[in-house]
């Protein structure tokens, strides 16, 4: 990687020469842009960055990046990004997928690269609806929503994609919304120099078939998100507000200070990104209306990847057995020469 | 003691699917490939781990044909049966030639075994097995007898038996039993306990056989001859992950196989987790999909990328084996048949997946199809898989079947330094670079691995460019592409060898046939030569595309066979690529093939036919 560093690169370099097919006005566009843009700010090596995903509007994604690309079928993005970094440790590889492909079609996969801790930095574009077969509900959908498939409203309740990850054991999660390029640029930064099974829940607009989606948290984000910042309170609203946590780690909203009815800066939790597990949890539902959106680097934690482990097998093999030999596993078992008489010595 | 000399004989273990029958006919395959017999072996047993004891349907069976002289089948019907139970003695007798030799268990034979086997009367007392040399030994007492004294349970000390009954046989046959009490003391190390008592039961069935005055004769089947070299016993998915492992080696790779569990197919995963110290990477995924995806991301960063599994398996992977096709990677993908549709009979034999090979994924989506044709043969067929994936940039499905996979034979070892590389060579060159500029022989792209500057490219699923890789959904630029697909894998008969034909190039009847009923279908058709019929045996190992030496001969016979383990798959093809009336041997019972019903079959076909203008649509030939 030193050498990746003293690589200039500019955004430029990181457009491959396709023209972009989203919608006008699609949250996918400031994606990519900042996806380019931290990628050539990090230095990368472009031969080396691959990007794969599966189907839908966000997979189209590989076909923008002007590095190693893979677009792949319904939901198996995670499973061909597994074999291929098993096998190549030496590549950094990227999974683009969406709501629809990653949790639904694709859930199984999701779940076992995240248990694995396979060393992939996932990036899940939530816009909560199927957008390239024409505006069905998705697993992420609000209950209720009126959709071709569900023109009297959906039942289904929707999964958390931020649990999901923490419950399937990502070792790196993260959120943020489409229209903030700073803090994507920062959790992109600090997801690449993760080892093990990043999760980012990507915000992003369906500008035709759900739009307005995440208006609740890009509209006004004072007070309706968040950040998050690892040692800091978890406060919000300019500081004025801050959540604790009651009885039967219930948490609550409260107002921060020092005056009659307010709750002292040292009750409010305060957010560390390598805390418990619960505590992780505890973060992931914190969901609107109720509660403001947490945004940043919800959860991180170190741990050998999947692909350490296989290949620290097959070094322990080899330094246990020693290298392989072709001509003694051949002979292996019960071998027996047959003579020029044609029998058995 | 008289000593008897025989050429050859046909013997089946059969007990409850606990009694150790596969543990006690693999040992007698490896006495009887050490004393220099050709061996065939038959695996047979249900898909439940443990079946209720004393059930019909959990009755487990091992068959061993050994030989003085070379066999190329487990046998049509044994000459002696050993039944560890009334259950076993119900469902195996039918198969027992006449005068066949029965040794009995009789311990289990006990008013409740016999109820669950649904014997009204004892049989062996009821006269009916008055046709039958029987040997009535309670094995179960005897057992317990040898074991007197030890310090295991009687539960743990009647798990013995089934050595009992080995070292009965080791008599019969006069075996050595010294290598296999070394085998046993082997095999329990970590259970010293149960090694001891297992050789104290294994002699104890052994002596019984010497001192006991029933068993008049000792038989001898002489040593068989072989071609010169070296040779080891080896099943199907043994030899087939050999196959792989010295494959990626030829290609100068590294291995990657990603399997789901199923029956038959996990052995081959279990093999290869093992040979780590070979660079061999496993993976068992969380599921057939997931295993064919990783193959394909392996074969994308450059190994060679292999998985497996059987029929329902092969069914989830489909969809992304057409993304293999696509993209154009290579990958092997092997499909160990068993008996379908559906769940199906996971522990039996079928040559049902043919269709499902050749055509079972979305759109045109051709593929090469080899097919192996005894447990040995796996090896070269595994070799043959990686050279072409690799050579033409697809994915090839290699097809065996339970009967090879877990049945056994001696095979002759090849010498490694003799068998050709095919090294695999990835370009690096960026200049004039395009994803789908094709090579002219093969009309292969080339294989770029990602972290190779200079070449970064996109790949996938949609349609293509056929020359940059671009997305096209252009009309002829789809038809080109599909038509470019399909001549690649009609290229691959310029590496097929010669076709695999036993007797004349012309004649009465030619037998067409594939994979594991190799065997039965060419001693079927040497019987019949011998006799001075006008019968040939072409076998497949090619399906698609098909072997090129079969046009040149198919119209030279007046009756064309097609026998399979199937409703008539490759006969479809057959008549189809040919316009040839070809007529179907077939038979759909979980079972391979005997070669007394294929020798039937054949001389049907001889008897003289009606002429064309009044011949009528001819039917398959059922097998009773």
């Amino acid at each position: 990687m030193s050498e990746a560093i003293k690589i200039k690169l500019s955004k430029k370099d990181l457009e491959s020469d396709q023209d972009v097919r989203w919608c006008p006005g699609c949250g996918d566009y400031a994606i990519l842009a900042t996806v380019q843009r931290t990628l050539a700010q990090i230095g990368v090596k472009r031969e080396n960055t691959v990007f794969i995903s599966g189907i839908g509007c966000s997979s189209r994604f590989p076909y923008y990046m002007n590095t190693y690309g893979f677009h792949t079928i319904h939901g198996r993005a995670p499973a061909i990004a597994s074999g291929l970094k098993v096998t190549r440790p030496d590549l950094d590889v990227w999974v683009i997928t969406g709501d629809g492909d990653g949790l639904s079609i694709g859930g199984n996969h999701m779940i076992h690269a995240l248990r694995r801790n396979m060393d992939l930095k996932i990036i899940l574009f939530n816009n909560q609806i199927y957008g390239l077969t024409k505006g069905q509900y998705s697993p992420t959908s609000a209950p209720g929503t009126r959709a071709p498939s569900t023109p009297t409203g959906s039942i289904d309740h929707p999964l958390n994609p931020i649990s999901l990850a923490l419950g399937a054991g990502a070792t790196f999660i993260a959120r943020a919304v489409d229209t903030d390029a700073k803090l994507m640029g920062t959790i992109l930064q600090e997801a690449y120099t993760h080892k093990g099974a990043v999760f980012i829940e990507m915000l992003q607009n369906c500008p035709v078939f759900n739009d307005g989606v995440w208006d609740g948290v890009k509209g006004d984000p004072v007070g309706k998100q968040i950040t998050l910042v690892d040692g800091k309170p978890l406060v919000f609203a300019g500081g004025t507000k801050g959540i604790k946590l009651g009885p039967g780690l219930v948490p609550q909203i409260v107002d921060v200070g020092n005056g009659p009815g307010q709750t002292p800066p040292s009750e409010i939790l305060v957010h560390t990104e390598r805390g418990s597990g619960l505590y992780a949890h505890l973060l992931a539902q914190l969901a609107q209306p109720e509660f403001p959106i947490p945004m940043g680097v919800l959860y991180r934690n170190d741990k050998p990847t999947y692909g350490e482990l296989a290949i620290q097998q097959i070094d322990d093999a080899i330094a246990r057995q020693g290298k392989g030999d072709l001509d003694k596993l051949m002979y292996s078992g019960m071998v027996w020469e047959v003579g020029a008489d044609g029998t058995r010595h | 003691m008289d000593t008897k000399h025989l050429d050859r004989v046909v013997i089946r273990f059969a007990g409850d699917s606990g009694d150790g029958m596969q543990l006690t006919g693999t040992e007698f395959a490896k006495a009887a490939a050490e004393a220099g017999n050709d061996i065939s072996t038959f695996p047979d047993f249900p898909a439940e781990i443990r079946a209720p004891a004393g059930s019909l349907f959990g009755v487990s069976g091992f068959q061993l044909h050994f030989s003085s002289s070379e066999i190329h089948t487990p046998g049509d019907a044994p000459d002696v049966l050993v039944a560890m139970n009334p259950a076993a003695l119900k469902t195996n007798l039918k198969d027992l030639v006449d005068t066949g030799t029965l040794i009995i268990n009789t311990g289990a034979f006990i008013e409740a075994n016999l109820k669950k086997a649904g014997y009204a009367a004892n049989p062996l007392e009821d006269g009916s097995l008055d046709k039958y040399k029987v040997h009535a030994v309670d094995i179960n007492h005897l057992t317990m007898a040898a074991l007197d004294g030890s310090e295991l349970s009687n539960k743990d000390k009647g798990r013995a038996k089934n050595f009992f009954a080995l070292g009965l046989v080791f008599w019969m046959y006069g075996r050595e039993p010294e290598s296999e009490i070394r085998r046993i003391h082997q095999q329990f190390t970590k259970k010293p306990a149960f090694g001891e008592a297992n050789v104290k039961v294994f002699k104890a069935g052994y002596h019984y056989g010497e001192t006991a005055e029933v068993f008049q004769t000792v038989y001898k089947v002489p040593a068989a001859t072989f071609q010169p070299g070296m040779y080891r016993n080896i099943t199907g998915n043994e030899a087939i992950a050999l196959g792989l492992i010295i494959g990626a080696e030829l290609a100068g790779k590294k291995l990657f196989y990603s399997g789901y569990p199923i029956t038959p197919a996990s052995s081959i995963l279990h093999s290869l987790a093992k040979y780590k110290n070979f660079g061999a990477l496993t993976f068992q995924a969380e599921d057939e999909i997931a295993a064919m995806g990783a193959a394909i991301g392996a074969a994308y960063g450059g190994s060679i990328a292999v998985t497996a599994s059987s029929g329902p398996g092969i069914a989830l992977k489909g969809e992304a084996i057409g993304l293999a096709i696509m993209t154009e990677l290579p990958v092997v993908v092997l499909n160990i048949q068993r008996g379908g549709p559906s769940t199906g009979l996971p522990t039996k034999t079928e040559q049902s997946d043919l269709s499902q090979a050749l055509y079972g994924r979305n759109g045109e989506a051709p593929m090469p199809v080899l097919a192996a044709r005894s447990p040995g043969d796996t090896f070269y067929c595994a070799i043959e898989a990686v050279k072409i994936a690799t050579r033409y940039m697809v994915p090839v499905m290699l097809l065996s079947d339970g009967y090879i996979a877990n049945g056994s034979e001696p095979w002759q070892l090849p010498n490694l330094a003799t068998l050709p590389r095919f090294d695999v060579i990835h370009r690096t060159d960026p200049s004039n670079y395009f994803v789908y500029a094709r090579d002219q022989r093969t009309l292969a792209r080339a294989w770029v691995t990602p972290g190779t500057p200079g070449l970064e490219h996109r790949i996938g699923g949609i349609e293509k460019d056929a020359l940059t890789g671009n997305i096209s959904y252009a009309p002829d630029n789809h038809e080109k592409q599909t038509r470019v697909r399909a001549e690649k894998i009609q290229r691959i008969a310029q590496e097929i060898g010669e076709l695999d034909l036993a007797g004349g190039e012309s004649g009465d009847v030619l037998v067409i046939g594939w994979g594991g009923t190799y065997g039965a279908l060419r001693q079927a058709q040497q019987q019949l030569a011998a006799q001075g019929k006008q019968v040939s045996h072409a076998h497949l190992r090619w399906i698609s595309p098909l072997e090129p030496g079969l046009a040149k001969i198919i119209k030279n016979y007046k009756r064309v066979i097609v026998a399979e383990l199937n409703m008539g798959q490759l006969r479809q093809v057959i008549r189809a690529t040919f316009l040839v009336d070809a007529v179907g041997l077939n038979k759909i019972q979980g079972l391979p093939f005997k070669v007394r019903e294929v020798v039937e079959a054949i001389e049907n076909q001889l008897v003289p036919q009606p002429t064309e203008s009044t011949a009528v649509a001819p039917k398959p030939l059922a097998i009773a």
